[in-house]
């Protein structure tokens, strides 16, 4: 039994520090060295360095003038990147239902067609940072008339981040909402707001 | 559905096996001591933890010591494990200065990650330290899938043996396994998902000052380290609450595709390599086909369920020909189908979307994939014994109906080893209709529910379920950090590992000491597609005839609500 103990002891701080020390610290050096930009979370700079946002992580967009993401259940508010989360609500649940309905009112007010599923619902992340290609092109319209620039520039910025299924099997056609935003704001800036009365 | 979804779905569980078989060649020689192209490097660290540890690689144990080995060896993990996550206040890099976690969290949360559960009922980015991620669960995903495959490695001696009580030795399994299988492959893994966006970084977090003028804490830990093991080892447990739903676990459909491989090769390697030590490749290649057929079938259920017409956006007058609710975009129905089923079929536990939400009949399927036993393909190692245990329930009832002791892989299967079968199956229905029964009944049972009605009473089984079966994922509405939770679920997750494995290790023991007979005339074929038939026949009736009327009152209940409120719109 003594042996038993001795061995029990000794494997379990051996592998600790080499499976849980080592190991993890090895990843990250050579991580940090190779792949600095994915290694630190695929982080977007301004102009100035200031850190924007991660391509990978949805934020809030509420203005006419930006594709906005799907709602989100992580955090009080929505888009918390300290705090992801689903809804869990079940597909019978009267929260979800209240929610898809009013939901599907509001962007029913913003255009025609139907509303694509990823806009009313929340994802399993709440930080679903793409929405589908035809969720972007239905807010086309409304970002185009909110910056004063043709759809079709709008719908071509969208193409440009708009990514297929890998090898057209793999996962599903995506939008990146912050790459598009970005893009957007640099080729045609929003109009400033109308004066009030 | 469509037909691209229908080849995902194919060619992700044909990627498996394809992985499966040259790892499961490779994990036959390292079983048995053999030479591998990487002995020049760990040669020299395997033989000093022998020394360290004062093992004497070539003796071998009893079934008994074997057990006892791997018990004591879990309980220097649990220790270890509680304490880390109990006082990770005191310790290093907790850059985000955690307190430590209560008493029953920490006690849930190690023997959660030493039974290679993963179960959490906690969320992870605010309530543990990059310490406790690193040294605390990281490690514990190596070993209790290490400790898990040695298990399957001293089964598969007992049916190679003729006449002896070796099965091998706890100490060399685990040494062996860990450095030259779990190590090496992790390895290449994680430098693969950092290439492909995934985080490895020892900083707390990043704030972003958003588009729209908000501001944004972006919180990190070395992820990928994490993630390849998580997957690897059947393990599951996320790093971050949303799990391999999080775009930082998850970014693309290419690490989607590699976490969905990696959680299932190695244990179809498992189910090679024993066909290959006991020289039954015939056998070993119907058990692989029995595995994959009902995980295939599994993943088409889930799929054509998730693209049934969902009853809240139908009221709505959205889209609805898929329920896009916790799921991501770059997954769809497809990808979250068949990681679903890999994830409740192989005991990992990890998600890409969340089973909560899944129409009816898709979150049922998750949940019968795990009550049929975690055997399809298993988790790492126990999905190989497990199945094995049902293959000998599958030749008994063949013997019965032809009335001859029955035989397995040249063993006489005879009562005794029949016993020990039935005392470990029926482990399962007896935690989970167990504990659900009392926590249908107990206020601190109910209080946790987020959904009511028959969703509610699926959110409660599927914990149970998920505990005792050592799977980990979660209908994630039930809030279950509470002290009655963390109990109840930790004893069923030591419940589902301990009280099914040591049975197990008894029937090998048994199988070891007997002759190893030739096959005759009269011996019925278990390798052609009548066993394959036969055992997926006992799997089904087995978990069907234990959980179906629970699962009525559940999520097939569920299903009809679901149908009536879409038709009345």
């Amino acid at each position: 039994m003594l042996a038993q103990a001795r061995a029990a002891i000794v494997a379990t701080l051996f592998f600790t520090l080499l499976l849980g020390v080592a190991y993890p610290l090895a990843v990250t050096g050579i991580g940090q060295l190779a792949f600095p930009a994915q290694a630190n979370g695929s982080l977007i700079r301004d102009a100035k360095g200031q850190v924007v946002g991660s391509s990978l992580i949805a934020q809030s967009f509420t203005k006419p003038e930006y594709l906005h993401p799907r709602p989100s259940a992580a955090g009080a508010d929505g888009y918390d990147a300290s705090g992801s989360s689903g809804s869990n609500l079940g597909p019978l649940n009267e929260d979800l239902a209240k929610r898809v309905a009013e939901g599907t009112k509001a962007i029913q007010g913003e255009g025609a067609g139907p509303v694509p599923a990823d806009a009313v619902t929340t994802s399993g992340s709440g930080l679903d940072p793409h929405i589908s290609p035809e969720n972007a092109r239905r807010q086309a319209a409304r970002v185009a008339a909110a910056r004063g620039i043709p759809v079709e520039q709008v719908e071509r910025l969208i193409a440009a981040n708009t990514t297929s299924a890998w090898l057209g099997v793999f996962g599903q056609p995506t939008v990146n909402v912050l790459q598009t935003n970005l893009a957007l704001d640099a080729a045609a800036p929003a109009k400033p707001a109308a004066p009030a009365g | 559905m469509n037909p691209q979804g229908w080849a995902e779905i194919a060619l992700t569980i044909a990627l498996t096996v394809a992985l499966g078989w040259p790892l499961g060649i490779y994990l036959g020689r390292v079983w048995a001591g053999e030479k591998t192209w990487l002995d020049p490097m760990l040669k020299p660290v395997e033989r000093l933890v022998y020394a360290a540890c004062g093992v004497k690689p070539e003796k071998g144990q009893t079934w008994v010591q074997y057990a006892l080995s791997m018990l004591a060896f879990s309980a220097a993990s649990f220790v270890v494990l509680y304490l880390i996550l109990r006082f990770q206040n005191l310790l290093p890099l907790n850059p985000q200065g955690f307190p430590g976690l209560s008493s029953h969290l920490s006690f849930n949360t190690a023997v959660s990650f030493v039974t290679n559960t993963n179960w959490q009922s906690y969320v992870p980015e605010t309530t543990l330290s990059t310490f406790s991620q690193m040294a605390g669960l990281t490690s514990h995903n190596f070993l209790s899938a290490a400790a898990g495959i040695a298990m399957a490695a001293a089964v598969a001696r007992a049916f190679a043996s003729n006449r002896s009580d070796n099965l091998g030795d706890f100490w060399v399994d685990l040494t062996r396994i860990s450095l030259y299988v779990l190590l090496p492959i992790s390895l290449v893994i994680a430098l693969a998902y950092v290439a492909l966006g995934e985080p490895q970084s020892l900083l707390a977090n990043v704030t972003a000052q958003t588009v729209e003028g908000g501001k944004q804490t972006i919180a990190l830990y070395p992820v990928a380290s994490q993630e390849a093991i998580k997957q690897l080892g059947t393990n599951g447990g996320g790093i971050f609450n949303a799990n391999s739903a999080h775009p930082f676990e998850n970014p693309n459909a290419i690490t989607n595709l590699i976490e969905i491989l990696s959680m299932n090769a190695l244990s179809l390697a498992c189910v090679v390599a024993f066909g290959r030590i006991v020289l039954a490749r015939k056998e070993a290649r119907a058990i692989v086909a029995a595995m994959v057929i009902l995980v295939a079938g599994g993943a088409s259920v889930i799929y054509a369920a998730e693209t049934q017409r969902p009853p809240a956006l139908v009221a709505a007058g959205a889209q609805s020909d898929v329920n896009m609710e916790g799921k991501e975009v770059r997954f769809g129905a497809p990808s979250t189908a068949v990681w679903a089923a890999a994830t409740t079929g192989a005991s990992d536990g990890g998600v890409n979307g969340m089973h909560d939400s899944f129409m009816p009949l898709g979150g049922g399927m998750a949940m019968f994939l795990i009550q049929l036993g975690e055997i399809l393909p298993g988790g790492v190692g126990s999905g190989l014994y497990g199945m094995l245990v049902m293959a000998l329930i599958a030749v008994f009832v063949a013997g019965l109906m032809v009335g001859r002791t029955p035989e397995y892989l040249g063993k006489k299967v005879e009562a005794k080893e029949i016993k020990f079968a039935m005392l470990a199956v029926l482990i399962l229905p007896l935690s989970i209709l167990g504990f659900t029964s009392v926590a249908l009944v107990l206020p601190a049972g109910l209080a946790g529910l987020l959904n009511h009605g028959p969703h509610g009473l699926s959110e409660i089984m599927y914990a149970y379920t998920s505990a005792t079966g050592n799977n980990g994922s979660a209908f994630a509405g039930l809030t279950a950090n509470t002290p009655w939770y963390n109990t109840t679920l930790g004893i069923a997750m030591l419940l589902g590992r301990f009280a099914y494995v040591i049975p197990v290790l008894a029937i090998a023991g048994a199988l070891a000491a007997k002759p190893k007979l030739g096959a005759t005339t009269g011996t019925f074929p278990t390798d052609g597609p009548l066993f394959v038939g036969l055992l997926i026949g006992v799997i089904l009736i087995m978990g069907g005839l234990q959980f179906f009327p629970a699962l009525a009152l559940g999520p097939i209940v569920e299903h009809f609500q679901a149908l009536a409120a879409v038709a009345a719109h």
